[in-house]
């Protein structure tokens, strides 16, 4: 997009001083717009046309052809809603691309998966005799107005329960909060019961009177019909359905902002990686050269500092108290490691925020780490947590010395003792296996309170 | 396989540092027949020289080693993978074996372990660190009780058998294969064989709640 401008800039200047070849700026500023249209046409040559993922409204439809066509995304929807007031077939087109198109970044679409939905086609075509019961009322009540949306409200209502049942997580997540937002709309507070009241009395009116302004012709000028007809239709849904629509719009600004800040997130976990945590484990293979080491580190020092005065944020992660079970976890890997400097090698399974048990079981554990780290002589311990539905355990294990359990020493003896008691004070137990040799292991365990997540 | 008998292998990581200790830490164990800093060598090399096994670093512009093994894989079915990673971050060790690498340990292995590891996977068998294994719990256990599974369900490849589950919690508890198999008191081989059923089951498993895990896990 900026090659386009700035090679015209260029020529304007070169223009400046040949006044001959003026005309030849205009020619570049045409040149310049087929360049732009020969960009989109490339474009559209290897690129599908696909669903927008952060340009939407709805489905990402008007984002996608915006792109595609290069214009102005509420230009597209405009056209998009006009067409669908116009003839019910626009909500229906709506509903297919959704099924249709693939959302960006993705091939697989959503009509594609429903073919194997067998429950969804079912349903599908369960609504086709209802069609043919509306289109039969409607022609035998002369009423040409629900035979000519009848037909579409179906399609879009079949495409609908196709694209709920098969859409991705996140987009069925976007239907189910809109219709919640929807079903919410009349049952907040008293007062805004009443208003909704109002509110659907004024739009189910506005709306009655549109449509009869259209298909009756109340007006004297016939010409007037179809333009008062659609405005007061367009009134009604906006009194009518206005505050939901608010109200979506809000979600999908936070949604995107959301996406944002976890995208960001990514990037610099993606940037640290890269950086520091590869000289880190650098540094740990040439532990045995400290001159390599000094070097791994200050090298590592500079990239770091050069990064943070790019002026990113240098991010969250870690910052807060430990609040759950894994981040209490990697508390003791980190305080460990640092105090004895012995690797610890600590996975978790599962989480939970902490409690007053929990809190007993990481106190317990990292006792248990601490021992490992310092009296069994190994290089590194394994700490293990997993956190089921009804209960918590930890293992800390290492392979060092170990011990006899029958002839332990008197202070070990209290440290296993002040394990076991925290333990049993908080209802849980503390299983202690040691081998001479061969090393020990630590199992702890706590009963979860029943009612918590 | 060499004349000696010993696998051949080939080491892809965009550090050099780090391919010259790996390579020094392999010694004599095994032949290693080229490296690569990046992707398209990579994929180049590795379909000229048809290396046993590729050690490969989960991160690296390009694709990172996904992209090795999803351009080699269907070619070569022979060539085998072992992820070696400083990322701790399950999304790209899960997306790596499900590419189709036979395991995942960590750069901060020990020399004779990363052995051990090379002529596991060499000779067929799956290599699960703790932490694979930690991942591996962790997906398949926010399962399936309480929540309805989405789409088909497949309870021989989306569900962890009890004894699975308990192989793999001794892994991540630190256990090597034969202190498994002494604490269960199985054989070594019954050991390896329900890691490679592991592997497979998180290889073929199409369960939306995985790729879900991974992405909320990222999200933390």
């Amino acid at each position: 997009m900026v090659a386009g401008p700035e090679r015209r800039d260029h020529r304007y200047i070169a223009d400046q001083f040949n006044p001959w070849q003026q005309q030849h700026y205009f020619d570049d500023r045409r040149a310049d717009r087929a360049y732009r249209r020969g960009r989109y046409g490339r474009h559209r040559g290897h690129g599908r046309l696909q669903r927008s993922r952060d340009n939407r409204m709805i489905a990402g439809v008007a984002g996608g052809l915006a792109a595609r066509l290069g214009r102005d995304v509420t230009v597209v929807r405009i056209v998009l809603v006009l067409f669908g007031l116009v003839s019910g077939f626009g909500a229906a087109v709506y509903v297919l691309a959704w099924l249709f198109l693939p959302v960006e970044g993705s091939t697989e679409t959503i009509g594609a998966r429903a073919l194997s939905d067998r429950q969804g086609i079912t349903i599908v075509l369960a609504l086709i005799p209802a069609l043919v019961v509306i289109l039969l009322v409607a022609s035998a009540l002369h009423a040409n107005f629900v035979s000519s949306w009848g037909t579409p409200l179906l399609v879009s209502a079949a495409g609908l329960v196709l694209v709920a049942r098969n859409a991705d997580e996140d987009e069925r997540a976007f239907l189910v909060n809109s219709v919640k937002a929807l079903l919410q709309l009349g049952s907040e507070s008293r007062q805004s019961r009443r208003s909704f009241i109002a509110r659907l009395g004024a739009g189910v009116v506005l709306f009655a009177l549109g449509v009869f302004v259209i298909s009756d012709g109340a007006l004297s000028r016939s010409w007037l019909r179809p333009v008062v007809g659609t405005l007061l239709i367009v009134a009604g849904t906006v009194v009518l359905l206005g505050p939901w629509w608010f109200r979506l719009a809000l979600d999908l600004v936070h949604e995107r902002q959301a996406r944002i800040r976890a995208e960001e997130r990514a990037d610099m976990a993606a940037r640290v990686h890269d950086s520091v945590l590869q000289t880190l484990a650098l540094i740990q293979r040439s532990a045995d050269h400290p001159q390599e080491v000094a070097k791994l580190a200050r090298a590592q020092e500079r990239e770091l500092r050069s990064w943070l005065f790019e002026g990113r944020a240098p991010g969250s992660f870690g910052a807060e108290g430990a609040a759950t079970l894994s981040a209490g976890v990697e508390q003791i890997e980190r305080e460990v490691e640092a105090a004895h400097g012995v690797a610890v090698d600590a996975v978790t399974v599962g989480d939970a925020p902490l409690d007053d048990e929990l809190r007993a079981l990481l106190e317990a554990g990292r006792e248990a780490t601490v021992n490992a780290a310092k009296w069994s002589g190994a290089n590194s311990v394994s700490i293990y947590v997993e956190a089921e539905p009804k209960r918590v355990s930890m293992f800390v294990r290492d392979r060092g010395a170990g011990f006899d359990s029958d002839a332990i020493a008197g202070d070990r003896q209290g440290i296993a003792e002040s394990i076991r008691g925290r333990m049993q004070r908080h209802g849980g137990t503390a299983v202690i296996r040691s081998v001479p040799g061969e090393g020990t292991e630590v199992e702890l365990s706590v009963p979860r309170r029943p009612g918590r997540p | 396989m060499t004349p000696t008998g010993v696998p051949t292998v080939f080491l892809v990581d965009d550090h050099h540092l780090f391919r010259a200790g790996v390579r020094s830490e392999l010694g004599d164990a095994v032949d290693v027949v080229g490296e690569a800093d990046e992707v398209p060598a990579a994929i180049e090399l590795i379909s000229e020289r048809l290396p046993d096994v590729v050690l490969l670093d989960v991160h690296m512009p390009g694709g990172g080693g996904k992209a090795v093994i999803e351009a080699i894989k269907p070619a070569y079915p022979g060539v085998k993978f072992l992820a070696l990673s400083v990322s701790d971050a399950p999304e790209d060790v899960i997306g790596v074996i499900r590419a189709g690498a036979r395991g995942y340990v960590t750069k901060t292995i020990s020399g004779p372990e990363l052995i051990d590891a090379v002529l596991r996977v060499a000779g067929g068998d799956a290599v699960f660190s703790s932490r694979l294994a930690g991942f591996v719990l962790d997906a398949f256990a926010s399962m399936p009780t309480d929540v309805e599974p989405l789409g088909p369900f497949d309870p021989e490849l989306d569900q962890l058998s009890p004894r699975e589950r308990e192989v793999l919690r001794l892994i991540a508890r630190g256990y090597t294969y034969k202190e498994i198999a002494r604490e269960l008191t199985i054989s070594i081989k019954t050991v390896e064989s329900h890691v490679s059923a592991v592997l497979r089951k998180l290889q073929l498993s199409t369960r939306h709640q995985l790729t879900r895990w991974a992405t909320e896990r990222r999200l933390i």
